[in-house]
């Protein structure tokens, strides 16, 4: 993370910060590219993000293009992974899928990220009764098992792709709020924060410019890690008609639109899950790559 | 020891108050008016005005809440609003096997993910240890409904090995006492009957279990290589002592705790998976209680069923947290 060295009370700090920080990328990228599992991961996540950007170029047929003739078709070299029961190509709908899947993972994470960031720094760096009241009501929101928590909060805003999006940030919020409180908690105590805070620097400036930029490594490893659970949680949604909405070919969906089709068509419901599969495997190896890498404490 | 239990108690009661208000809320925050939204567009003013009233939702909201705790506290979940009848006398089947199914699930995926992790740590970088990562790894990014869903195809449809849904056989239904059908069978004493009851319980109780079991596997792994490298391990098969011993005896003891933990927070997504399970195999538990009643829009019953669940999930965390003891007794409080 790139600091402006502007006048600056602490000045010091922050420069020697900015000619850190490549050699932080570099060294991280270095102990990254050894872990083949890690690369591996990212691989496959790179692979679906591409395939989901190009969905609309790549794909042989329409999202919803229905051929009456070619109902249920087993894999070919016309149809790869075979057709649904409208007659519509699984592949193309697997390809969209990933735009979709891959949207709803990334944003609602991003929505957790920003909130649990927030509510996480609040709580940690000005304490008291804040604190007590922001990690109580992460106990709160954790004895509740998440997808619980999920389908209650879509029951109350209606089914839908978007409402799904919403529900899966919500229920990420306290994982980020609590690993962002801690890191602060321990940052709080470091030297250059109080001497930032003895040279009178305010408040503001000093979340800003040294506590987020140093919690950042937890985030990124949490974020990716959490874009796994999200995905697997928007399609358990969409399996239970609670996310997206036929003829939306988000994976969850298409798995539970083709279910009666299990003993004719095994197909129908095997290719979506395997996408499911390996976008998630890829979050988890790329994400645990991260953390050996950006945090090596973070290892269990 | 007691003072600790009580202390644990004590911080339980704030937990489970936002509990009640974040599940009071659910009915409260659906936009418009709830009881409109309940009984659809179509429905007259009257039954809308009679609901509300049923409801209590003409009351100030503070009223409201403690006329809703104070129900909780007596044991009333409220009234279903698709059946008519009192949620806290319907509830119990429901539980009861959503509770077997759990229990076997947990039983399959510690029993193989001890066994897989203890195995992976001993024979660390062999091809076992390498394998049972990977897998692993794929059982924590696989869905679980959709492994429910090939479970049934391959071992229900093409080989016809196992049943594919429900929890005994039509033709010969158990007969209840506590609703738990390996128990009741048994005390029937009618055999057949139990292993139809098992048989019912594999293929869900595999897909239930498997991210379970995958998460396991790699905690007592971790936990197993570090328990392995300390000095009294170390005595131990210097002195010759037979390796099953030194694994199941000592290191186990120790690298149990870690463990014990993450048992205590998957079941937990255990309940939550249930839904899942549950929805895809037409297992008869409060997860799909929970789910035919988002159909119905039977707010009081997902009201009563997460709190349920969610105070279920509560107590078990505890009884993990003071089971730490019996197994580590250098934990003091």
């Amino acid at each position: 993370m790139p600091v402006p060295a502007k006048k600056d009370p602490a000045s010091h700090t922050p420069v020697a910060i900015e000619e850190e920080t490549p050699s932080i990328i570099k060294e991280t990228w270095h102990s990254f590219k050894k872990n083949r599992l890690a690369l591996a991961g990212a691989g496959i996540v790179s692979l679906f993000i591409l395939l989901g950007l190009l969905a609309f170029f790549i794909a042989p047929e329409g999202i919803n293009e229905q051929k009456n003739a070619d109902r249920l078709l087993p894999p070919s070299s016309e149809y790869w992974l075979g057709t649904d029961d409208f007659g519509r190509d699984i592949f193309s709908r697997i390809l969209h899928g990933a735009r979709l899947s891959l949207t709803v993972g990334f944003f609602a994470v991003v929505g957790s990220c920003i909130a649990g960031t927030f509510l996480g720094v609040i709580a940690g760096y000005y304490g008291r009764w804040l604190d007590t009241l922001i990690s109580r009501m992460f106990d709160i929101l954790l004895a509740f098992p998440s997808i619980l928590l999920a389908i209650a909060i879509v029951a109350i805003l209606g089914p839908s792709l978007q409402n799904a999006l919403i529900a899966i940030a919500i229920i990420n919020v306290p994982t980020f709020g609590r690993i962002v409180r801690a890191k602060v908690l321990s940052l709080k105590e470091e030297e250059y924060i109080q001497a930032a805070l003895s040279v009178g620097m305010k408040d503001r400036r000093i979340l800003t410019y040294h506590i987020l930029p140093n919690s950042l490594a937890p985030i990124i490893v949490q974020g990716t890690l959490c874009i796994a659970t999200a995905i697997l949680e928007a399609a358990a949604l969409g399996f239970l008609g609670l996310g997206a909405q036929a003829p939306q070919p988000e994976w969850g969906r298409m798995l539970s639109d083709s279910r009666d089709y299990l003993q004719q068509a095994p197909w129908t419901v095997f290719f979506p899950g395997i996408a499911i599969m390996l976008t998630v495997l890829g979050f988890n190896l790329m994400g645990d790559g991260l953390r050996d890498a950006l945090d090596p404490k973070m290892k269990e | 020891m007691l003072n600790y239990t009580l202390r644990r108690l004590g911080s339980l009661i704030p937990v489970l108050f936002g509990m009640s208000l974040i599940v009071f809320f659910i009915i409260r925050a659906i936009p418009g008016d709830p009881a409109r939204t309940i009984l659809g567009e179509k429905a007259s003013e009257a039954a809308v005005e009679s609901l509300r009233a049923d409801l209590g939702l003409n009351d100030p909201i503070v009223i409201q809440y403690f006329h809703y705790l104070g129900d909780l506290l007596t044991g009333d979940l409220g009234t279903s609003i698709r059946t008519s009848s009192e949620i806290s006398g319907d509830i119990w089947p429901y539980l009861a096997a959503t509770m077997e199914l759990a229990f076997v699930a947990m039983l399959i995926a510690v029993f193989v993910g001890v066994n897989a992790g203890i195995l992976s740590a001993w024979f660390q970088n062999s091809i076992f240890d390498y394998t049972a990562m990977i897998v692993a790894l794929i059982g924590v990014s696989m869905p679980v409904f959709w492994l429910g869903l090939m479970e049934q195809w391959f071992f229900s449809l093409e080989l016809n090995w196992l049943p594919s849904i429900g929890r005994e056989s039509i033709r010969d239904p158990v007969e209840p006492i506590t609703h738990l059908y390996l128990l009741d069978t048994l005390i029937n004493g009618n055999l057949d009957q139990f292993f139809t009851v098992v048989k019912h319980l594999i293929l869900p109780g595999v897909a239930l279990g498997t991210i379970p079991m995958a998460i396991i596997a790699r905690m007592t792994r971790s936990s197993m290589l570090e328990v392995m490298r300390s000095d009294y391990i170390r005595t131990a098969r210097a002195k010759g002592q037979r390796m099953l011993l030194v694994v199941y005896k000592h290191s186990l003891k120790n690298a149990f705790i870690p463990v014990l933990t993450v048992i205590g927070l998957q079941t937990g997504l255990l309940l939550g998976g249930a839904i899942l399970t549950e929805t895809i195999f037409s297992w008869p538990g409060i997860g799909r209680y929970v789910y035919e009643s988002i159909q119905y829009r039977d707010y009081p019953v997902i009201q009563s069923g997460i709190l349920v669940i969610a105070t279920i999930f509560v107590f078990v965390n505890l009884i993990v947290d003071l089971l730490y003891a019996a197994f580590d007794p250098r934990i003091k409080y």
